[in-house]
């Protein structure tokens, strides 16, 4: 912004001062028909897909407690996920359309057949985990799961970006960061609450990775974005992501506290 | 998978994408549009009554905005044209390279300058909606323009985001996605859309896009020499962000005064980009599942 007290002496502006207009004040994009239920399905879709990615890494460097309940947590975030989603909808009724055509050019199509392959293969990696039933089967489905879950939490970012809104779509560079780490420091966070201390020690560690991922990219997301960061910063949106970028580096200490001093077998669980 | 096929062209004269080629109509009738001529907009608003009247779209609140006569306010679900009224006290406007220019009427007479614009859907070459519907309710059809089918949309609301003009809309009473068809039910038929049909100064003008941009660009010229340097054509380059749209406007002042996006451009161009970097971010948490895991023991 060049105002004209910084003007050197007597020089004469020869292009008149922006001004900007609008149609009485309204704005020309339409806001998002889009209520609480995507921001929760963002939520739950990052904690799901993170969570089977902790999990194939528990269960595979052996330990079955900390997978176990990774697995039943994506099982049970994408199954909310689902609902959320579909109760979204005008039209309810009509989810079905979505698997009418796969349009690369359409995130939410993409993602929803990403969601139809990855769904069943959380449900049965969390059953067989639940069960002890068909351990290979299990192991698969935990592989599978865990192979399209980074995808499930990482392809919502673009899902965002690829609007008019302004603070979305200029943002996808740094967006899909944003959410893989924000998804890792939930992942991490539900094992960290959902076992024994002894047994998340993984966990704690995929949370502060998590955690620091997310708060970077999202500080260069929003030095990059200028002017159209706006409305990150302000009003109710600029509190909850204050409180957020907070309840995050507090997470973050904690889990670097927590695997610091690591507690005894005999050790309570911290609720 | 609807990845459309390379633009092959049809030998037509048109410049930009052959949208209605490139959705694969490989014989297809002349790309169809408007041409919205703002200079000669008289704000009578049969626009917008033959266009309720002939699509049958349902009342979307009566109320008194005090925005001079404009008592509609946008184009949304329910509101496919829009007649947009701007009352400029000081009637200093800019031409299209930023040199004001104030108009003098005869006796001074010029110090109240009205703007009436019909807005409408832009039928754009490159239509963020439509890439985005994740259903196909939103198709192209073989005149070029973008139509919502209404009986396969599910009412996702993607669309509604995706549009940079805000055109677009989410109807609450039945929850799809509705907004102007160019009047694909009469233009198939050989008639005229509504609303152009019932303009009674032809500042809606129908037909051909290339013959209208052509129209266009002699009106332009005209008015030019008429002394009305300040009139400018909107949305008819098909360079720019959208690769030019279906409906395009003659305007009298700068968008923004309209209410419309200065620089619209389609979100998906950066599409494959974002892609990237979100299965770099996938990798990315791939790794630190394969940090926390394997290296150190739990």
């Amino acid at each position: 912004m060049t105002g004209s007290a910084g003007r050197r002496g007597g020089e004469k502006q020869m292009v008149p001062e922006a001004e900007f207009s609008s149609y009485y004040g309204r704005p020309v994009l339409k806001e998002t028909v889009w209520g609480p239920d995507i921001p929760s399905y963002l939520f739950l879709g990052g904690l799901a897909g993170a969570s089977s990615g902790l999990a194939a890494g528990a269960h595979i460097s052996g330990h079955p407690v900390l997978a176990r309940a990774a697995k039943t947590g994506a099982a049970a975030a994408i199954s909310l996920s689902m609902v959320a989603l579909v109760h979204d909808l005008g039209r309810p009724a009509r989810f079905i359309n979505m698997l009418r055509v796969l349009k690369v050019t359409s995130p939410m199509s993409v993602g929803t057949w990403l969601l139809s392959a990855y769904t069943p293969l959380a449900l049965a990696a969390a059953a067989c985990a639940v069960t002890g039933r068909l351990p290979r089967g299990g192991a698969a489905a935990t592989i599978g799961a865990a192979a399209l879950g980074t995808g499930v939490a990482t392809y919502t970012s673009v899902l965002l970006a690829d609007t008019a809104v302004p603070a979305w779509h200029d943002a996808h560079r740094e967006l899909p960061y944003v959410f893989a780490g924000s998804a890792a420091a939930a992942a991490g966070g539900l094992g960290m609450l959902a076992v024994r201390p002894d047994h998340a020690g993984q966990a704690a560690r995929f949370a502060v990775l998590g955690a620091a991922a997310e708060l970077t990219a999202k500080s260069l997301l929003l030095r990059r974005l200028g002017p159209a960061a706006e409305p990150y910063q302000k009003g109710r949106a600029g509190t909850m992501m204050e409180a957020g970028d907070v309840l995050t580096a507090a997470g973050l200490a904690g889990a670097v506290l927590a695997g610091r001093s690591r507690p005894s077998r005999h050790c309570p669980a911290p609720r | 998978m609807e990845i459309p096929p390379p633009d092959l062209g049809t030998g037509r004269a048109e410049p930009g994408i052959d949208p209605a080629a490139r959705a694969g109509y490989p014989d297809h009738p002349p790309r169809m549009g408007f041409f919205t001529d703002t200079s000669v907009c008289i704000g009578c608003k049969a626009c917008e009554v033959a266009c309720k009247e002939w699509n049958a779209v349902p009342e979307d609140g009566l109320l008194l905005t005090g925005m001079s006569y404009d008592n509609t306010q946008g184009l949304s679900a329910s509101t496919w044209r829009h007649v947009a009224f701007i009352e400029q006290s000081a009637v200093t406007t800019r031409t299209r390279d930023g040199a004001p220019i104030t108009a003098t009427g005869a006796e001074g007479a010029a110090d109240l300058r009205w703007l009436m614009s019909s807005d409408v859907c832009k039928h754009c070459t490159e239509a963020a909606c439509l890439d985005v519907c994740p259903t196909g309710a939103l198709m192209r059809t073989e005149f070029g323009t973008v139509v919502v089918q209404d009986d396969v949309c599910n009412g996702c609301g993607y669309c509604v985001s995706a549009c940079p003009f805000g055109v677009i809309g989410r109807r609450e009473t039945d929850g799809g996605a509705h907004k102007c068809t160019l009047c694909y039910d009469r233009i198939g038929d050989g008639l005229t859309p509504a609303c152009a049909q019932a303009c009674p100064t032809e500042s809606i003008q129908f037909g051909p896009l290339d013959e209208l941009r052509e129209r266009a660009n002699q009106r332009v010229a005209a008015l030019h020499d008429a002394g009305k340097p300040e009139a400018r054509l909107y949305g008819a380059d098909p360079g720019d962000g959208i690769g030019g749209a279906g409906a395009f406007f003659l305007l009298l002042d700068q968008p923004e005064v309209y209410g419309l996006p200065p620089d619209p451009v389609v979100t998906t161009r950066d599409l494959p980009r974002m892609w990237r970097n979100a299965a770099l971010a996938a990798c990315g948490l791939a790794g630190a599942v394969v940090a926390a895991c394997v290296t150190g023991r739990a």
